[in-house]
């Protein structure tokens, strides 16, 4: 197709514009024997700039709003019959139905109607593709055709290209706040959704979670309860446990490589310890299941202790163990980011190197720590795949460790997966949950910012 | 030229008898450093006065902040840094192995080129060596030193009514004479001074040069120096230092006005260094 070939010509072009700016610019500085405002790379630059932006411009919109146009045309083209008493659901699934003939996959026998439609939107596609690749050439060229008649000697070719990477950095700045706003504002319409069928405080402060709707009026237990506080509680158990594990091992961790370990031995353990964190967390998982947790069935049951197969402790400590080189690694920079001089200065009144670190090294150093441990305790919070395996499904609010917990992670993915509708308080409660452990996440990023801000004020 | 530095020591011997009067209180005999491969100081010898001023001069890299390091043994937190020789304090051997360095650092304090108060309060600063080494009871004897400490540093009066505000909002200069009180704090018999004056203000590098020489009284001060100026100014010694050698040392006067060596006359004079 005509359309794969667009990068190629777009690339082409802007490679041509480059090469052609700069040489216009340079013969044009030879005959009038003057030195251009820019170097002439500027001039090269400014055409390219003007020859990529807007077409690129152009293929973004045109991917974004080409193929709803399309759509449109197609439905508004089909037969008033086929269309009449038909909701918007059903017209959705009727849109689908011509897409997926359109792709070559046909479900029983589509009427003639609709198979024409399919037929249509096929062409429409294409016909819309051609477009698009003669349009962006057209807008490069001309865009070229423009620039090219700007670029004189006395033509400000630097400010331009500067004012313009300025704004293209600014663009991608945007980008990923756009993106949190929408992922923050789809989370809140959901989430409202669900508030309109569960009452709020019944959510927050409720101590059943039963998501299971009924599917008949007369069934056993034919409500489904969505109390979060039981499922909450499992996350802050496991969490809890987590940290358990990872700050004293984390820290001390750190306390020994940026103050004890020769530097051979910190340029090996360093990289070692945060290997921890790039193994895949379905393997911790693994881990979890198949080792940890037999292990301390059979360790419970040796004195007499119930540990349930699923329990707390064996996700939470697998977690930790996970969580041990975020702890370790971002506390090591700030202990090292510690000067020298402070070392120095307290061995020179005679203190013990273990003085100097609880004394003088670990307070100076504490906003880093404390963020660490922060970043952290949100990473456990969020982590979805050791608890999904781990950890149980049923909502029990306990303090006790080796009892079976769920986590709000885990209930998300077990009221998403599998056959589900959107319009359901079970499905509608994930996203709800969701807003809940963003909440949570972003509080903790808050006191974070706030604890590193305030003892940064102190101790600077 | 072993042999014009143990000459150059034992002339010093002299002189610090006949100019101070005072008995000898640090005595090095041939000290050497090595950095890994590379020697740093070649067979120091020199005897160091009791409550005096002695100052260290010499080029960049002369070796004096070397060899000042070793009398506290601050060495030893390099890793590739190895010392020879000998240096008693006292007559006590600073390197004999059963003497804990700990305790060697709190008789011989030490302020730094660039000041270095801990990140917590003026009053901690303080408190912070006679806390480690146990030196008091109460509450009330930790007031009374942090105070005496802070008068003898002449911080008092521009510090007492903030003394829980943060060390490091002070001034330079502050902060530099906050070290010197954190230092007589632990009441050190020697206070080692590695250019403390380099990173200052010539208002505050006055201040501590006054300091210097009423601190004379009780402590016996060894100090590097760029500045040469000042090493006649506060000093009742001098040493050369020129590519980690003892070139001459003498008492002050002498050394700045009838130097022995060449070497010494060419770098008081200017013409390099």
């Amino acid at each position: 197709m005509l359309t794969s070939y667009l990068p190629v010509v777009l690339g082409l072009l802007i490679l041509y514009s480059f090469v052609m700016g700069r040489r216009r610019i340079r013969v044009a500085a030879d005959a009038q024997a003057v030195r251009p405002h820019s170097q002439f790379g500027y001039y090269g630059l400014y055409v390219a700039l003007w020859c990529g932006l807007p077409a690129l411009i152009v293929v973004l919109a045109w991917l974004m709003f080409g193929p709803v146009i399309v759509d449109a045309v197609v439905m508004s083209s089909l037969p008033d019959q086929v269309t009449a008493g038909l909701d918007s659901a059903k017209l959705g699934l009727l849109e689908a139905e011509i897409k997926a003939i359109a792709g070559g996959v046909v479900f029983g026998e589509p009427s003639a109607a609709v198979v024409a439609a399919a037929e249509r939107l096929n062409s429409l596609r294409g016909i819309s593709s051609t477009a698009m690749f003669v349009v962006v050439v057209c807008v490069a060229l001309g865009a070229i055709a423009y620039s090219r008649r700007r670029v004189a000697p006395d033509f400000r070719a630097r400010n331009k290209v500067e004012r313009t990477t300025f704004w293209l950095m600014v663009l991608c700045s945007v980008i990923a706040i756009v993106t949190t706003v929408g992922i923050v504002l789809s989370l809140l319409f959901e989430s409202f959704r669900f508030f309109q069928l569960v009452p709020f405080w019944e959510f927050l402060f409720g101590t059943t979670w039963d998501p299971q709707m009924p599917i008949r009026a007369d069934q056993v237990a034919a409500e489904g309860a969505f109390g979060a506080l039981p499922v909450l509680a499992g996350t802050v158990l496991i969490s809890v446990i987590a940290m358990l594990v990872a700050i004293p091992v984390g820290l001390l961790t750190a306390i020994y490589l940026a103050e004890y370990a020769p530097g051979r031995v910190r340029a090996s353990v360093k990289p070692v310890v945060e290997i921890l964190a790039g193994i895949p967390t379905i393997v911790y998982g693994f881990f979890a299941v198949l080792t940890v947790a037999p292990w301390l069935r059979q360790m419970g049951a040796a004195i007499g202790l119930d540990v349930a197969p699923n329990s707390a402790m064996a996700a939470g400590a697998v977690m930790g163990i996970m969580i041990i080189p975020f702890i370790s690694s971002l506390s090591d920079d700030a202990l090292h980011a510690v000067p020298q001089s402070l070392r120095d200065g307290a061995a020179a009144l005679g203190a013990t190197r273990r003085e100097t670190i609880i004394q003088v090294i670990f307070p100076a150093a504490l906003p880093g720590i404390v963020g660490g441990i922060l970043l952290a305790v949100s990473r456990a919070i969020g982590e979805t795949m050791i608890v999904v395996m781990a950890a149980g499904l049923i909502a029990n609010a306990t303090a006790n460790p080796f009892e079976a917990v769920t986590t709000v992670t885990v209930q998300i993915v077990t009221l998403l997966i599998g056959d589900t509708e959107f319009d359901s308080p079970k499905t509608l409660a994930a996203f709800a949950l969701g807003l809940m452990l963003f909440v949570i996440t972003l509080g903790l990023n808050l006191v974070a910012l706030t604890v590193t801000k305030k003892y940064r004020e102190r101790y600077e | 030229m072993n042999e014009a530095t143990s000459h150059a020591g034992s002339v010093s011997v002299q002189h610090a008898h006949d100019v101070t009067g005072m008995p000898t209180k640090v005595h090095a005999r041939e000290v050497t450093v090595h950095y890994g491969e590379k020697q740093a100081l070649f067979g120091v010898s020199m005897d160091i006065p009791a409550n005096s001023v002695t100052a260290f001069i010499g080029p960049s890299g002369c070796g004096k902040s070397t060899f000042l390091r070793c009398i506290n043994r601050m060495n030893d937190t390099i890793d590739i840094c190895s010392v020879g020789g000998r240096i008693t304090i006292d007559e006590q051997d600073i390197y004999d192995p059963s003497l804990d360095v700990v305790q060697l650092r709190a008789r011989v304090g030490m302020v730094f080129q660039k000041p270095n108060p801990f990140p917590k309060s003026i009053y901690d600063n303080i408190a912070y060596g006679p806390r480690i080494h146990g030196l008091v009871r109460s509450k009330s004897d930790l007031d009374g030193i942090v105070e005496s400490s802070l008068k003898r540093a002449g911080l008092w009066k521009e510090v007492s009514d903030r003394l829980s505000e943060p060390a490091t909002g002070m001034s330079g200069g502050q902060q530099q004479r906050l070290c010197i009180a954190r230092a007589i704090a632990v009441s050190p018999e020697i206070i080692l001074m590695d250019e403390p004056c380099s990173a200052l203000d010539p208002i505050s590098t006055a201040h501590i040069e006054e300091l210097i020489d009423e601190l004379r009284e009780n402590f016996t001060i060894i100090i590097v120096t760029h500045n040469l100026q000042q090493a006649a100014r506060v000093s009742q010694m001098t040493g050369f230092f020129h590519l980690g050698k003892l070139i001459e040392y003498a008492d002050t006067g002498d050394v700045f006005q009838n130097p022995q060596h060449s070497m010494t006359e060419d770098y008081i004079t200017g013409r390099f260094g």
